[in-house]
C-alpha cells in the first residue's frame, strides 16, 4: 500500500494506492498557516480504518520550502563566492552577506590561485558578528575540482548550522545558477528539517513505520535523509506530481501536451516520444534561477475561478484571479460561471451565474448561451496561443553536433492529455481549437496525489574525466578521484550507470526496478602539440522519471 | 542580473563531431573550453542574449562565391555548409530586427577560402563570411559592408573575393606575411581597377601587443569606416593574434580583443581561427561576448596573464605608427591613385600562385578584370592545377550593366569545351550559376 499527498497552494490531496488500484482518496483545503498541520489532518483521514502495517512507503510532495523561499522565512545566509577572472557577477540578491574572495580554479580543474586562509578567517569573524546562521560556498568550475569549497567548507564547519558546497548540488555547469541554488538550499535548510523532524514523529506517534520520500521537481522521489541535505530539490514539486498523476493514467509513447487546468493557473508540460520534456538547466523560483533538474512546466493565469469580462469590446480572460465564482457566491464573473451557465457544472446557483453572464453577452452582442460558450472557446484558444509559443521556444533548443543539426527533432504534439477541475468541460473545446484527440481521465480531480504516490526514486550525474589531469570526478555524489591515463568512454559509462545504481538505492530506490541511462555521452581527444595525448570525457546518466506501477482500469 | 545594451544573437556551434583529421587543430576540442566558459558564466541566462541554431546553407550559396571543383557537392561536407549557414543566421537576425548585433562561433573558418576552390586550405573550403553575405545581398538588397579581419593570418581568401567590388571594404590586420601563413596581405595589394584603395592590408610585425593593435584601430580602421559609412560593420573575429597561440607569434590578449570590439562596434562577428584553445579561447570568446553586448568585461583575463611581459618593444611602436601613417594616406589619395595606376587601359591581369596544403594541390591562375564605364565589368580567371584540372571562370558583378552581362554569357558560350575541363558563369545580377 502506498500513501500519496500532495500539498498545493490551494488544496492538499491524498490518496492511498493498493496493488495498482485507488481504494481511497481525500480532499482538503490547505492550512497556509499550518502546513504540517494539513499534513497531519490529511494522513490522520486516510489512515483510518486502514492497517498501517502494510503501508510500504509514504510519497510526500510538498510547497514547505517554496512556500519559505517566497515568503521570505528563510535562515540568514552568508556566502562565500570565488568568481575568478570572468563576467562580474553581481549576486546581491543571492545572501544576506556576500562576500567575493580570491583564488580561481580553471575550466580543466586545474588551480590558478589558491584560497586565501586569512580571508576565509576574517569572513568566519564577520559572519559570527552579523548572526549568519548558514553558510553557502561556491567557487567556479567547482564541479571540475571541488577543494577549494571542501578547504572552506573546513574551516567554517564548526562554527553554523549548516553549511551548503556548491558542486554538491549539481554538475552541471553554470556558476550564477549554482550560487543561487547554493544560497537557496541553505536558506531553507533549517525549515525543511524542522519540517521533516515534525513528519517522523507524527508518523510514530501514528504507529506508522513507513518510509517517507519527497518528491521533487523532476518527478522523482528522493529519501528524506537526503531531502534533509537537499531540501533546495524539493520545491516546486507541484507541477510535477501532476505530471506524474497524468503519466500514471496514460501509457503514452508519442509526442504530446499534458495540461493541468486548476482553479487559478493551468500548467503545460510536453512529452516527446512519450518521455517528459526538462527544463535544459533547471527551475526558476522568484528572482533566482537554479540548477535544481525540473520537467518543463510553464505555468498561466487561466483557470476556473479566472476572471471573465470584456475591455475595449473584447472578451478577457485572466490573468487574474478575483475571488469564488457568482454561482458560489463570489462577486467577479468566472469561467466557471459559464460552466454553470450552460449546465455543464450541476452545482452552485445558476440563476446567478446565468444572469451575470447575460450581462456580459449583453456588452458582446450576443445571447447568453452564445456568451458562455465564447468564454470556453476563448479559453481554449489563450491555451493554444501559449502552447504554440512554447513549441517554437522548446523547438529552438541549440544543439551542438552535425549529427543532432541534421536530425534534428521537432516536438509535434499528436494528443493533449487534460487534468483539474474543468478538464472534462473544456475537452471538446480544445479538440476543436487545437485538432488532436484529447482525453481526460476518470480520476482526474486526485491525478496529482496520485502521482506523487506513484514517483519513483530518480537521479542525475555529471561525470568528468580528465585522463592528463588523471581525474575522475562526480560532484553530485562527491566522487573526486584518480584515473590511469587508459582511462576511456567505455570505462566512464560503466562507472556511471554504476554510481546512478548505487546512489537511487541509498535514496529508496528497490535495487531490482532500476532503469539507469547514459544520457549525454563525449570524448574528446586532447592535443598536445601534432600527437593525441589523453582524453576528456563528459558523460551524464541518470534515471529518469517513472511510475512504481501501472494503474489499472483508470483511462 | 547584468542588462545587456545591445541585444546579441549567438549562434555557437561548435561541431563536436567533426575534425579535419584527428590531431589537426581545427578537430572536435576546438571549442570545448570555450563552450565550458560560456556555460559556466551563465551566458545563456542573460536577458537579451539570444542563442540560435545554424541553418544549412545551400549548394547555390556556395556556387555564388565560388567555383568549386569539379563542383559543390564534392568540394564540401556537411560541416561547411552549416558553418556558412551559422554566418547566414548571424545576418539574418541581425536584417530581420530580432537582435542588434549577433557573434557566430562556428567552425571550420573560411577567410582561406578563395573564389576558386580545388580543397582545403589554411583550414578553410568556404569563405563563410562571404557567402553569408552575397545570401544577404540577394535576399535584403543592396549592402555596403565593411569586413574587418583581425586573425593573426591575412585574410587571402576574403580579399581574393572582394578584390574589385567597392560596396565592400575589406581591411585586414594581421602578422606581417613574411612571417606567416599565407605569405601574402602587402599594403600593396589595394583592389581591383574598380574598387582600388577597397582592400586594405596592415601587416603587423611579430610580437605586436595590445598598443600596437589598439593603434591602428584608432588611427587606420575608424578613420576609414569614418570616411567608407558602412551600412554593416562584419569581424572577421580570428583569435590568433593571442600571446598563447600555438601557430603565431603575436602578443593581443582577451582584454584587447574585448576593447577592439567595442571600440570596432561590429553588427556581426565571425569566428575564424586561434588555436590556443585552453588558454585564450575561453577567455577571448567571453570577452567579446561581453564586449558586442555591452557588458562589462574589465574582469575577463587569461590566468596566465601578465602585463609587464606583454609589454610592446618600443621599435614595434615606432614601426606601426609609421606604417599606419603610410596606409591612411593611401586611402585618402586612392583615387589619383587609381587613375594613375589603370589609366587608357581596358582591362587588368592579375596572376597568382595559390597552394592549397591540406588537399596538396597548386594551383596556377590568372584573372582578368574588364573595365567598363559603366558598371565594376565583368571578370574571368583561367586556372590549371597540378592534378589536371584546367578551368574557365566567368564573372558577372552585381551590378553589373547589361552590356557586361551579354558579353559574359556570350564568352560563357563560345567558350571551348576542349580547351578546358570544366567552364563556369557566376551571373550574381540574376543570381544563376552555370556550369558546362
Amino acid at each position: 500500500m502506498i500513501v500519496g499527498i500532495d500539498m498545493g497552494g490551494t488544496h492538499i490531496d491524498g490518496v492511498i494506492i493498493d496493488g495498482g488500484e485507488i481504494i481511497k482518496t481525500t480532499k482538503n483545503i490547505t492550512d497556509k498557516d499550518d502546513l504540517f498541520k494539513s499534513i497531519q489532518t490529511t494522513l490522520q483521514q486516510l489512515l483510518e480504518n486502514i492497517d498501517k502495517k502494510k503501508i510500504s512507503r509514504i510519497n510526500l510532495s510538498t510547497t514547505i520550502s517554496t512556500n519559505a523561499i517566497v515568503e521570505n522565512k528563510v535562515s540568514k545566509v552568508g556566502m562565500i563566492v570565488q568568481s575568478g577572472p570572468g563576467m562580474n557577477h553581481d549576486f546581491s540578491d543571492a545572501g544576506d552577506e556576500v562576500e567575493f574572495i580570491s583564488g580561481y580554479i580553471d575550466h580543466r580543474g586545474t588551480v590558478v590561485k589558491e584560497v586565501s586562509k586569512n580571508e576565509i578567517n576574517d569572513i568566519k569573524i564577520n559572519f559570527t558578528k552579523s548572526r549568519i546562521d548558514s553558510i553557502g560556498v561556491v567557487s567556479k568550475f567547482s564541479t571540475r575540482n571541488p577543494s577549494h569549497e571542501k578547504q572552506i567548507s573546513n574551516i567554517l564547519e564548526d562554527d553554523f548550522d549548516t553549511i551548503t558546497t556548491g558542486h554538491r548540488l549539481s554538475g552541471k555547469l553554470n556558476f550564477p545558477r549554482r550560487v543561487h541554488t547554493t544560497y537557496l538550499n541553505a536558506a531553507v535548510n533549517r525549515t525543511f528539517r524542522d519540517f521533516s523532524d515534525s513528519i517522523t514523529r507524527s508518523l510514530k506517534k501514528e504507529g506508522v513505520d513507513a518510509p517517507v520520500y519527497i518528491l521533487k521537481a523532476d518527478g522523482g522521489t528522493m529519501d528524506l535523509d537526503t531531502a534533509k541535505n537537499k531540501p533546495v530539490e524539493t520545491i516546486l514539486s507541484g507541477p510535477a506530481a501532476s505530471f506524474m498523476g497524468l503519466s500514471a493514467l496514460f501509457a503514452e509513447s508519442e509526442d504530446g501536451v499534458l495540461l493541468d487546468i486548476g482553479g487559478t493557473t493551468t500548467d503545460i508540460f510536453f512529452l516527446a516520444n512519450g518521455v517528459p520534456l526538462f527544463e535544459p538547466l533547471g527551475i526558476s523560483i522568484g528572482n533566482h534561477k537554479t540548477l535544481i533538474r525540473s520537467i518543463y512546466s510553464v505555468s498561466i493565469g487561466l483557470g476556473g475561478d479566472s476572471y471573465v469580462r470584456v475591455e475595449d469590446n473584447e472578451l478577457k480572460i485572466g490573468p487574474q484571479r478575483m475571488g469564488r465564482p457568482i454561482a458560489f457566491s463570489g462577486e467577479h464573473l468566472t469561467s466557471t460561471d459559464a460552466m454553470v451557465t450552460l449546465g455543464k457544472i450541476n452545482s452552485g446557483n445558476k440563476e446567478k451565474a446565468t444572469l451575470a453572464m447575460g450581462k456580459l453577452a449583453e456588452k458582446l452582442n450576443v445571447s447568453t448561451q452564445e456568451a458562455a460558450n465564447k468564454v470556453l472557446d476563448e479559453m481554449a484558444g489563450l491555451i493554444k496561443e501559449k502552447v504554440n509559443e512554447l513549441l517554437s521556444e522548446v523547438n529552438g533548443k541549440p544543439v551542438y553536433t552535425i549529427k543532432e543539426l541534421l536530425s534534428y527533432k521537432v516536438l509535434e504534439p499528436q494528443f493533449i492529455n487534460i487534468i483539474g477541475g474543468p478538464a472534462k468541460i473544456l475537452a471538446p473545446f480544445l479538440e476543436e481549437k487545437f485538432n488532436i484527440k484529447v482525453k481526460y481521465p476518470k480520476r482526474y480531480e486526485v491525478a496529482n496525489a496520485v502521482g506523487a504516490a506513484l514517483a519513483k526514486p530518480t537521479i542525475e550525474i555529471n561525470m568528468h574525466a580528465d585522463t592528463e589531469r588523471g581525474i575522475l570526478s562526480v560532484p553530485e555524489v562527491g566522487i573526486y578521484e584518480k584515473i590511469n591515463k587508459n582511462y576511456n568512454l567505455e570505462m566512464a559509462e560503466n562507472r556511471a550507470l554504476q554510481i546512478v545504481k548505487d546512489s537511487a538505492i541509498k535514496i529508496g530506490a528497490a535495487a531490482d526496478t532500476i532503469e539507469a541511462e547514459i544520457v549525454e555521452s563525449n570524448s574528446f581527444n586532447m592535443i598536445k602539440g601534432f600527437s593525441s595525448a589523453s582524453r576528456n570525457i563528459r558523460v551524464r546518466a541518470q534515471i529518469a522519471p517513472g511510475l512504481i506501477y501501472d494503474l489499472k482500469g483508470e483511462q | 542580473m547584468a542588462k545587456v545594451k545591445n541585444k546579441l544573437g549567438l549562434i555557437f556551434f561548435p561541431a563536436f563531431d567533426w575534425a579535419i583529421s584527428e590531431t589537426h587543430p581545427e578537430r572536435e576540442e576546438r571549442l570545448l573550453y570555450t563552450q565550458d566558459q560560456i556555460f559556466e558564466e551563465g551566458i545563456e541566462d542573460i536577458e537579451g542574449i539570444e542563442f540560435y541554431n545554424p541553418t544549412i546553407a545551400t549548394e547555390k550559396d556556395i556556387a555564388r562565391v565560388h567555383f568549386a571543383v569539379p563542383d559543390v557537392a564534392s568540394r564540401l561536407t556537411p560541416s561547411h555548409l552549416i558553418a556558412a549557414g551559422g554566418a547566414i543566421r548571424a545576418y539574418q537576425a541581425v536584417m530581420e530586427k530580432e537582435v542588434d548585433k549577433s557573434f557566430a562561433l562556428v567552425r571550420p573558418p573560411g577567410h582561406h577560402a578563395h573564389r576558386i576552390v580545388y580543397g582545403d586550405r589554411g583550414f578553410c573550403i568556404v569563405n563563410i563570411e562571404a557567402v553569408a553575405l552575397e545570401r544577404i545581398r540577394q535576399d535584403y538588397g543592396d549592402l555596403k559592408v565593411a569586413i574587418i579581419d583581425t586573425d593573426a593570418h591575412h585574410g587571402d581568401g576574403t580579399q581574393d573575393i572582394y578584390w574589385n567590388d567597392k560596396d565592400t571594404l575589406f581591411i585586414s590586420f594581421h602578422q606581417d606575411g613574411r612571417t606567416l601563413y599565407p605569405g601574402t596581405g602587402s599594403i600593396e595589394e589595394f583592389g581591383g581597377p574598380s574598387a582600388y584603395g577597397y582592400n586594405i592590408n596592415i601587416p603587423l610585425p611579430p610580437e605586436t601587443g595590445e598598443e600596437g593593435f589598439l593603434y591602428v584601430l584608432e588611427n587606420v580602421v575608424m578613420p576609414i569606416l569614418d570616411d567608407f559609412k558602412p551600412d554593416i560593420i562584419v569581424n572577421s573575429a580570428g583569435q590568433d593574434n593571442h600571446y598563447s597561440d600555438p601557430l603565431t607569434n603575436m602578443n593581443f590578449t582577451a582584454q584587447g580583443y574585448a576593447i577592439l570590439n567595442e571600440r570596432l562596434n561590429p553588427d556581426i562577428a565571425v569566428l575564424e581561427g586561434g588555436y590556443s584553445i585552453e588558454g585564450a579561447l575561453p577567455y577571448i570568446n567571453v570577452g567579446i561576448i561581453l564586449a558586442m553586448a555591452g557588458l562589462d568585461y574589465s574582469h575577463v583575463w587569461e590566468p596566465d596573464y601578465d602585463a609587464e611581459r606583454l609589454k610592446q618593444d618600443p621599435s614595434i611602436t615606432a614601426h606601426i605608427k609609421k606604417l599606419s601613417n603610410v596606409i591612411y594616406s593611401l586611402w585618402k589619395h586612392k583615387d589619383e591613385l587609381a587613375k594613375e595606376a589603370f589609366k587608357n587601359k581596358t582591362k587588368i591581369t592579375r596572376e597568382q600562385n595559390i597552394y592549397f596544403d591540406t588537399a596538396q594541390v597548386m594551383e596556377h591562375q590568372i584573372q582578368t578584370y574588364t573595365i567598363c564605364k559603366d558598371c565594376a565589368g565583368v571578370d574571368f580567371i583561367d586556372s590549371e592545377n597540378d592534378k589536371n584540372a584546367h578551368i574557365f571562370a566567368i564573372t558577372i558583378p552585381r551590378k553589373a550593366c547589361q552590356k557586361c552581362i551579354d558579353k559574359a554569357y556570350k564568352m560563357y558560350d563560345q567558350s571551348n569545351k576542349e580547351s578546358f575541363t570544366k567552364i563556369y558563369l557566376q551571373d550574381r545580377v540574376n543570381d544563376k550559376y552555370l556550369s558546362k
